[in-house]
């Protein structure tokens, strides 16, 4: 890690300087990483009187535990779904954007706005309309002969966060393809166009390829976005229901501790996930370094 | 343009303007339903707004929900703002003195320092609830404005943003410093603050809406009706028991509370977008 | 007016990359030294360490008497002009010129007296307002001097700062900086690259090669007696030119037996070096050119080619009027006390 060439030199003041930002480190996220780990080999009997030392045995509980399991499962394809909508969402709309120059701006403006919302309110706004009884898009299935009620369709249910999820998350990724097009020097699709690739030949050969490393990066976004971010999305709606069908991780890791009060299986659940954030931050700074090198 | 072709001219138009409908829809329907009364809304939703769009929103900011035990949206919304405008700040404030330290000065432990804030970037609150709630009991910060923004304004994100553009700030501008006798912190306040500028600005969008839709945090926090912040809020309204929820009301909140976020973002789109592809390289 | 005295000065970098091995020279008040060398020759390295900017592993530095070894930058009393003029980018014209005796706490009319006289001096005083973006590459390069000059320092240190103007702007301004430190006859040291701004602004001129000192004197004085192949090599357009040559008690031969002069400097292999424009064509000469390329300068003409048989090459810079063709044989003699000898082993000056 490289500091200047040029630097000060001072006895104490940078330690002052750096100081803020370590203690609360410490305080709020290092030490309370440290508990959770500290607390997964641990197990409480039921009146939290007596804390015994049990080792893999809450990790080993939760693999085997089909509804976590399940929560698993359910995560990966609540994740993969929503980075796949709403990534596919935005690259239409900005290969459109980016083709229309001079309105670019004015969509772009209209297109960033859910951006704004918090994933809870985007929730709710969709909860209402796909309301069963009042929603007029459950209106418009109906109409359309599917009988949606995500009260009871764990299926609907599913396809209701997805919606309220990545809806916000196009914004954002909009502005991310559209600004990775616009990066593509005009020069290049030119020279195609002169070379006789029609437009759809050059999105494909010309385009996409030089904007893989926006879409790699956005993959890695969109998941941990969908992992970890739309807890709020769940909570507001669907409570993770009916039955386990919505039941994300970082849901459950919150319901097991504060509703299930079971803190040696949250504390693992806490440690797991830490893991895949861990793994996805390395995936996308091996990605960063690589950019760097061009 | 490379090619004119007048009806791939119209299907792209088409194809736009159907998306931003779709996007936009959500939003303009909990506008209309913010301006019904509750029996219009339930039984079918009207299109267009209705004319009780004063009542309602009086209603929401002055008196709350009463009958759910929710306060008046006003003093969420005050909440809200309080600890939006405390973590954007804090988060500026610690990240620029770090990534100065970082860049500026060479000192013991000074990549350890760096790697410990690079931890933050790992551990987003959602994968250490509970253990970050009991310190937060522990310290007595339950139920406060300390307690809502404090634990959330470390930043490795800023901070790594700080450091980026630093390391593009030209050697012989710290030695001009220098030599008309700029001490560490005059050149910080002389200099580096003021050039970093556009990317305050920038960064105080993306955190300001960072900070105001925070949610799973106050709910762990707070349980005190008068900390509630508006996000949180209405999920208390809109999962009132077993009664009908009033929608125009929720969705008079829910637009209340999209309101500042999305009034910044729009406002200040061109900082914003630079800010969040910069954020992110 | 100071002198600046620099002695046994020595520069280690952290990684033990030693860059000056052992330095000595002064420089008298009020004149202006240049340092040239090759990029990588220790000269920046040496200004940053009079400039406070590079801490001295060994020996001293004076200014004006005063040992500045531990001194902070500010306290030498000394200004500097980078190369990329390290304009603050926020602050208008004024602000930049004004920053350092703000930091200094002078008086609110003093400061403003002294920009005033500063930008008046450099013809700066519509563009105050100014920010530096808003100013050409000409205009910005006098905003650096103006920064230097407000001061009224002990010394002006410049670090190549003509190297980010365009060829014509630079003559213009080189004449302007020799202008103006004459006239405040401050002492200076201008760090370069470029030989020809080294000649023209020098009063002293240092040449530097791998961190030692290959020849310091006026400039004319290195050039008549340049003390090294090296220095001749790197003083002087076109280059001079050098020839193995073996010294006997006959005199000195080249190395297909041409005699080119009676006297031996020394016995055995040297150097002979002769500027191109110290040879005459001459029928009976011993250097017969085989012209390749002729550059016809107007009032002069460079004729490039190889010596037959060797295959040396050698550069003739001759009046307008007497240019060969290419392809044709042109023998050419030195003219007569213009051969310079330097030792084949060391290359340095032989008498």
């Amino acid at each position: 890690m490289r500091a200047k060439r040029v630097t000060f030199r001072h006895r104490w003041l940078p330690y002052a300087l750096i100081a803020p930002q370590i203690i609360i480190t410490l305080v709020f996220f290092l030490w309370p990483a440290s508990q959770a780990i500290y607390q997964s080999v641990l197990r409480q009997d039921a009146f939290g009187l007596r804390t015994e030392f049990v080792g893999m045995a809450n990790f080993k509980r939760l693999f085997a535990d089909p509804l976590y399991l399940e929560s698993f499962w359910t995560t990966m394809a609540y994740s993969a779904m929503v980075a796949a909508s709403g990534m596919l969402i935005a690259l239409v709309l900005a290969v459109m954007a980016d083709r229309v120059i001079r309105t670019a701006t004015a969509y772009r403006t209209l297109l960033i706005w859910p951006y704004a919302v918090a994933p809870a309110v985007a929730g709710v706004l969709w909860w209402f309309l796909f309301n069963p009884t009042i929603g007029i898009a459950a209106y418009a299935m109906d109409m359309l002969g599917y009988d949606w009620n995500h009260y009871l369709d764990g299926g609907d249910a599913m396809a209701l966060i997805v919606i309220a999820a990545a809806w916000r998350q196009v914004s954002y990724n909009f502005l991310f393809f559209l600004a990775g097009l616009q990066a593509i020097p005009r020069s290049l699709t030119e020279a195609a166009a002169i070379d006789g690739a029609g437009p759809v030949k050059r999105f494909w050969t010309i385009q996409l390829p030089l904007l893989s490393p926006t879409v790699f990066f956005l993959i890695v976004v969109n998941v941990v976005y969908a992992f970890f971010e739309t807890f709020g999305v769940v909570h507001a709606t669907t409570s993770g229901g009916p039955g386990n069908a919505t039941n994300i991780l970082v849901y459950k890791v919150w319901r097991d501790a504060f509703e299930g009060l079971n803190l040696g299986s949250s504390a693992a659940q806490s440690v797991i996930l830490m893991v895949i954030v861990i793994l996805l931050t390395a995936i996308q700074f091996r990605y960063i370094e690589r950019r760097v090198e061009y | 343009m490379i090619e004119n072709r007048p009806v791939l001219n119209i299907v792209q138009h088409v194809i736009l303007i159907l998306g931003v409908t779709v996007f936009v829809f959500p939003i303009w329907l909990a506008f209309v339903a913010s301006t019904h009364t509750a029996r219009d809304v339930n039984s079918g939703i009207p299109l267009l707004p209705g004319d009780q769009m004063w009542e309602n929103y009086a209603q929401v900011l002055g008196e709350g929900l009463s009958t759910i035990g929710a306060p008046p949206i006003g003093l969420m919304l005050f909440n809200s703002l309080i600890m939006a405008l405390a973590i954007t700040i804090g988060k500026i404030v610690i990240s620029l003195l770090s990534s100065f330290a970082i860049v500026y000065f060479r000192f013991p432990f000074r990549v350890l320092a760096f790697w410990t804030i690079f931890v933050t970037l790992m551990l987003p609150v959602e994968v250490r609830i509970l253990p970050t709630y009991e310190v937060v009991a522990q310290l007595g910060m339950l139920n406060s404005y300390a307690g809502l923004s404090i634990p959330l304004i470390a930043s490795a994100t800023a901070t790594f943003l700080f450091r980026q553009f630093f390391m593009t700030v030209p050697d012989e501008l710290t030695e001009a410093a220098r030599v008309d006798g700029a001490g560490p912190m005059k050149f910080f306040r002389d200099i580096l603050v003021p050039l970093s500028r556009t990317n305050l600005a920038a960064l105080f969008v993306i955190l300001f809406i960072y900070g105001w839709n925070q949610y799973l945090w106050p709910l762990l926090v707070t349980t005190d009706e008068s900390y509630y912040t508006v996000v949180m809020g209405i999920q208390r309204m809109a999962n009132a028991g077993e009664e009908q929820p009033l929608w125009n009301l929720i969705m008079a909140t829910a637009i209340l509370a999209m309101l500042p976020p999305v009034a910044v973002i729009i406002g200040m789109q061109r900082l914003f977008v630079r800010g969040l592809v910069e954020t992110e390289k | 007016m100071a002198q600046i005295e620099i002695e046994n000065v020595r520069k280690v970098y952290p990684g033990g990359v030693e860059v000056i091995p052992d330095l000595s020279f002064d420089i008298a008040a009020g004149e202006l030294c240049v340092l040239v060398g090759p990029s990588g020759c220790g000269k920046s390295t040496l200004l940053r360490m009079v400039a406070g900017l590079e801490p001295i592993t060994g020996g001293e530095i004076r200014i004006a008497g005063r040992r500045v070894n531990e001194l902070e930058p500010v306290e030498r009393d000394i200004s500097m002009v980078f190369q990329n003029y390290a304009l603050y980018p926020h602050m208008s014209v004024y602000d930049n010129m004004a920053y350092g005796l703000r930091n200094r706490g002078e008086p609110k009319t003093t400061i403003d007296a002294a920009v005033r006289k500063a930008a008046k001096t450099l013809g700066l005083e519509d563009y105050l307002s100014r920010k530096p973006r808003q100013l050409s590459g000409g205009q910005r390069q006098r905003v650096a001097m103006g920064r230097a000059i407000v001061r009224e320092p002990a010394a002006f240190l410049f670090d190549e700062p003509l190297s980010n103007l365009d060829a014509k702007l630079r003559v213009k301004t080189r004449v302007e900086i020799r202008d103006l430190q004459q006239r405040l006859g401050t002492t200076s040291i201008y760090v370069t690259h470029d030989q020809l701004e080294a000649m023209t602004l020098a009063d002293q001129l240092v040449i530097m090669n791998a961190g030692r000192i290959e020849q310091a004197g006026p400039p004319l004085e290195i050039y008549e007696r340049p003390a090294s192949v090296f220095v001749g090599g790197f003083i002087g357009s076109p280059p001079m030119n050098f020839l193995p040559c073996f010294a006997g008690a006959g005199g000195v031969e080249t190395a297909t037996g041409q005699r080119l002069s009676g006297d031996s400097p020394a016995m055995g292999d040297v150097t002979a070096g002769v500027r191109p424009e110290d040879l005459t064509p001459d029928a009976a000469g011993p250097l017969p050119l085989h012209v390749r390329v002729v550059e016809r300068l107007g009032a002069t003409v460079h004729v490039h080619g190889v010596l037959e048989e060797t295959e040396t090459d050698l550069v003739a810079s001759l009046p307008g009027s007497d240019a060969p063709n290419p392809g044709e044989v042109l023998r050419l003699a030195p003219n007569p006390g213009k051969l310079h000898y330097f030792s084949a082993e060391t290359g340095r000056r032989l008498g």
